[in-house]
């Protein structure tokens, strides 16, 4: 295997920002840092232009997995540092592309000089190196136009920089950049994809998560939980607020009609989230809420809903459709975790024939009848945060000790 | 001891029995309860499902656990004729099927259907050609067994799979009790195999549990009716310690399969290429491809089965006539009268049945302690003369 001796990264949208541009290079650093805390020896140095990871002897393939995760970063590349002399950049050019080479591929020779008193010029570089390459890797075509494999040799001050490839990032903007904000998480398909694109624009999410004891069990907590620890894989770690909502939806249940049980459900949920993003620094309110997919996700219920509050509330999968979503939630680890059958308190209290057009003002009517103001706040007093870390495990594992047995 | 009647069944092993004693003392919870307890084994269930699954090399949802081989042969085939019974009411067999396939067809024809029995040849196997002219467009079931557990034969599973291509509708099922684990998995469970039937004490987990595989699509009348376990095809609560027990037998057994056939059919070699030799004996179960490595069946003339395991016995060694099943009852060995062997030569024989614990030194002392057997017989007998 080659031994990669550092990563070149390089921003994404964060070239375009100009005077926030050293906030937002600092976030991605630091950022950075936070995945590979596993791995002391490796050194992040930020640069106005680039990020250079030195990896000192760490192997790139085991810290490859979790740069794909850190939004912000639109390519890397791993690169070789080697000594400036015609033998070792032909020997190292050799073994990065032995290493990438696949039957068939073409390649050509990119070479980049800022030390101008090496003793040989890029064109000489491209062509030595090139007919190296050529002589010592038998059936490799060179194409000008649109070579599979580009070989960049960067001849700096310092030494001679290898590498041929170039990997995509996660692309978006450094998490924290964009501010704070709450995101509705329930259990399903839908949220955790929304709090990933909320996520890729740079927000700092806090879960908000309603769990309704006797009514919702433990395992349906503790999935909600585990979904949000998937979450954090990109974000580094994630706050996890569960709220009670039993007395809430007890009550209304008692008291309102049943074509409107669901919409003041919601009301109440729309309602506790933006205090308690109003408590913690947020700007915004972030759901999963899909165009039409549900009673409660009308444009008819989304005005009766919304009305409780004037804080922005963004819905990344609007406008998705549920296949697009669910091929997003494969993609970032969610989906096998999100159809794991628990009930949620969205589905216990789902009234048979709930409104599809529910009127505002009936809404506020039926709502007029309850203690709006105790319930929200017994619901608060009640409220656990839990600070969620990438892949904490949350669901029993008893059943993966037991299957030892077998 | 020598135990060498391993078809009749087999000892269980110690890590079967402690994964047992585990799971029966931990995990006793019913897996259909709705609390932590019962998901607890609803979870040891399935995982167990999907290990003895993927070892047969089939999907979780086509394994169903049953109390054994019987079960597993009884469903199977009492559910296919009565599930189709509106399509038709000619099911097939074989004349050298186990009690629990062969009784299930008496049952039926006393119901009515119609059976046919396929005959078989000198060497045990049904003839593919005598099924071709057997099916008809009453045909809803063929049945025709893996291994034999007399004598070892194997049936030509790979070319009745072949046939019943053209007839995608009948159910085939494949009593493949004494099948697993002895390298010829692939002959005797193609992918036309719609149902088989296995038993777990055979390959060294406990009494009471065996896997009916039934393929997906394929519809069965369920013969327990009950809460609805197994997806209703077998109702009663699930036996976990034993299924849990099974699942992990399994995998051992299976582990170093080829390595374990090989030494199972070096004992058998050994001991029949002794046998070979003495006048009077004749040997049912050649060492042939068409023979499973660890059954052989043989009859040493004039003396009656049972006196001689009785005699083998008195030396510590234990084998059977010809079958554990049969062989307290006065019957003949039905195989051999299948085989049109002589009933004076088939009351003769007895079986030894090998597994990956026997040695050669085991084979070696059977030898020398049956040559000495022989002797005084084929004296008595004349054998020889």
């Amino acid at each position: 295997m080659v031994q990669y001796t550092e990563v070149m990264v390089r921003y994404g949208e964060l070239s375009t920002k100009g005077k926030n541009r050293k906030d937002f290079i600092g976030k991605l650093a630091a950022n950075v840092n936070r995945v590979l805390k596993d791995f002391p020896e490796i050194e992040v140095h930020p640069k106005h232009d680039r990020m250079h990871i030195t990896l000192n002897g760490t192997p790139f393939e085991v810290i490859d997995e979790k740069l794909k995760k850190v939004f912000g970063i639109q390519t890397y590349s791993p690169v070789i540092k080697t000594e400036k002399s015609l033998e070792s950049i032909k020997e190292t050019a050799l073994e990065i592309m032995q290493a990438t080479y696949e039957a068939g591929m073409t390649f050509k020779v990119n070479t980049r000089r800022s030390d101008h008193k090496f003793e040989y010029d890029t064109n000489q570089l491209n062509s030595i190196i090139g007919d190296y390459i050529f002589e010592k890797i038998p059936g490799i075509k060179a194409e000008m136009k649109h070579p599979d494999l580009v070989l960049r040799i960067e001849v700096r001050q310092d030494a001679v920089y290898i590498s041929n490839q170039l990997l995509h990032g996660a692309g978006g903007m450094p998490v924290g950049t964009a501010g704070k904000a709450v995101m509705m998480l329930s259990g399903g398909i839908d949220s955790p994809v929304a709090s990933y694109l909320a996520l890729k624009r740079g927000v700092d999410i806090e879960m908000v998560h309603f769990f309704s004891p006797p009514y919702t069990t433990e395992k349906a907590l503790a999935k909600a939980k585990e979904l949000t620890g998937v979450l954090a894989n990109y974000a580094g770690k994630i706050n996890f607020i569960a709220v009670p909502f039993a007395e809430i939806q007890e009550t209304i249940k008692e008291k309102l009609p049943e074509g409107y049980l669901m919409t003041v459900q919601r009301r109440f949920m729309l309602r506790l989230a933006d205090i308690i993003r109003e408590r913690r620094g947020g700007l915004a309110i972030f759901n999963g809420e899909s165009v039409g997919q549900v009673a409660s996700q009308t444009l008819e219920s989304m005005v009766a809903i919304n009305d409780v509050t004037t804080t922005p509330v963004l819905r990344p999968v609007a406008t998705m459709d549920k296949t697009e979503i669910i091929k997003l939630a494969e993609k970032i680890g969610t989906f096998d975790l999100s159809i794991v059958p628990f009930e949620d308190c969205c589905t216990i209290f789902a009234p048979p024939r709930p409104k599809t057009k529910p009127k505002l003002d009936k809404a506020r009517k039926y709502e007029s009848y309850l203690d709006v103001d105790g319930l929200i706040q017994r619901a608060l007093d009640g409220i656990e945060i839990t600070a969620i870390y990438p892949d904490q495990k949350f669901i029993d594992n008893q059943s993966s000790e037991d299957a030892d047995l077998l | 001891m020598i135990y060498f009647d391993n078809s009749a069944t087999t000892k269980i092993d110690p890590e079967v029995l402690s994964t047992y004693t585990k799971v029966a003392t931990d995990i006793w919870g019913n897996p259909s309860s709705l609390h932590k307890l019962g998901d607890r084994a609803h979870q040891m269930l399935e995982a167990s499902r999907k290990q003895v699954a993927s070892l047969l090399g089939v999907k979780p949802h086509e394994v169903f656990f049953t109390s054994g081989g019987t079960e597993s042969n009884n469903t199977a085939i009492k559910g296919t004729a009565f599930e189709k019974r509106e399509f038709g009411k000619h099911i097939i067999t074989s004349s050298v099927e186990h009690a629990s396939v062969a009784n299930a067809f008496n049952s039926l024809e006393k119901l009515g259907f119609r059976v046919t029995r396929l005959p078989v040849d000198k060497q045990g196997r049904v003839n593919v050609n005598d099924l071709r002219q057997a099916i008809d467009s009453d045909t809803t079931l063929v049945s025709v067994m893996g291994v034999n557990n007399e004598i070892g034969a194997i049936q030509p599973i790979d070319e009745i799979s072949d046939l019943l291509e053209n007839y995608p509708t009948i159910h085939f099922h494949v009593d493949n009790v004494q099948a697993l684990g002895k390298d010829i998995w692939e002959r005797v469970f193609t992918p036309r195999v719609d149902l088989t039937s296995l038993s777990a004490h055979k390959f060294h987990a406990p009494r009471g549990i065996g896997v009916l595989y039934k393929k997906e699509g394929k519809m069965l009348m369920p013969l327990n009716d009950g809460g609805g376990q197994e997806k209703g095809l077998r109702s009663g609560t699930e036996n976990l310690a034993a299924i849990a027990a099974m699942a992990k037998a399994m995998r051992l057994v299976l582990t170093d399969e080829s390595q374990k056939a090989a030494k199972e059919q070096a004992i058998k070699d050994k001991i029949l290429s002794y046998l070979q030799t003495k006048p009077g004996i004749d040997i049912f179960s050649p060492s042939n491809p068409d023979f499973a490595p660890h059954v052989l069946c043989f009859a040493l003339e004039g003396i009656r089965g049972e006196t001689l395991v009785h005699t083998l016995e008195s030396r510590d060694i234990f084998t059977s006539t010809t079958s554990a099943c049969a062989s307290k009852t006065a019957d003949e060995a039905s195989t051999l009268v299948a085989m049109h062997v002589d009933d004076k030569i088939a009351t003769s024989a007895i079986r030894l049945s090998f597994d990956e614990s026997n040695t050669m030194q085991e084979a070696d002392k059977f030898i020398a302690e049956f040559d000495d057997i022989y002797q005084h017989f084929a004296k008595i007998n004349h054998l020889g003369e």
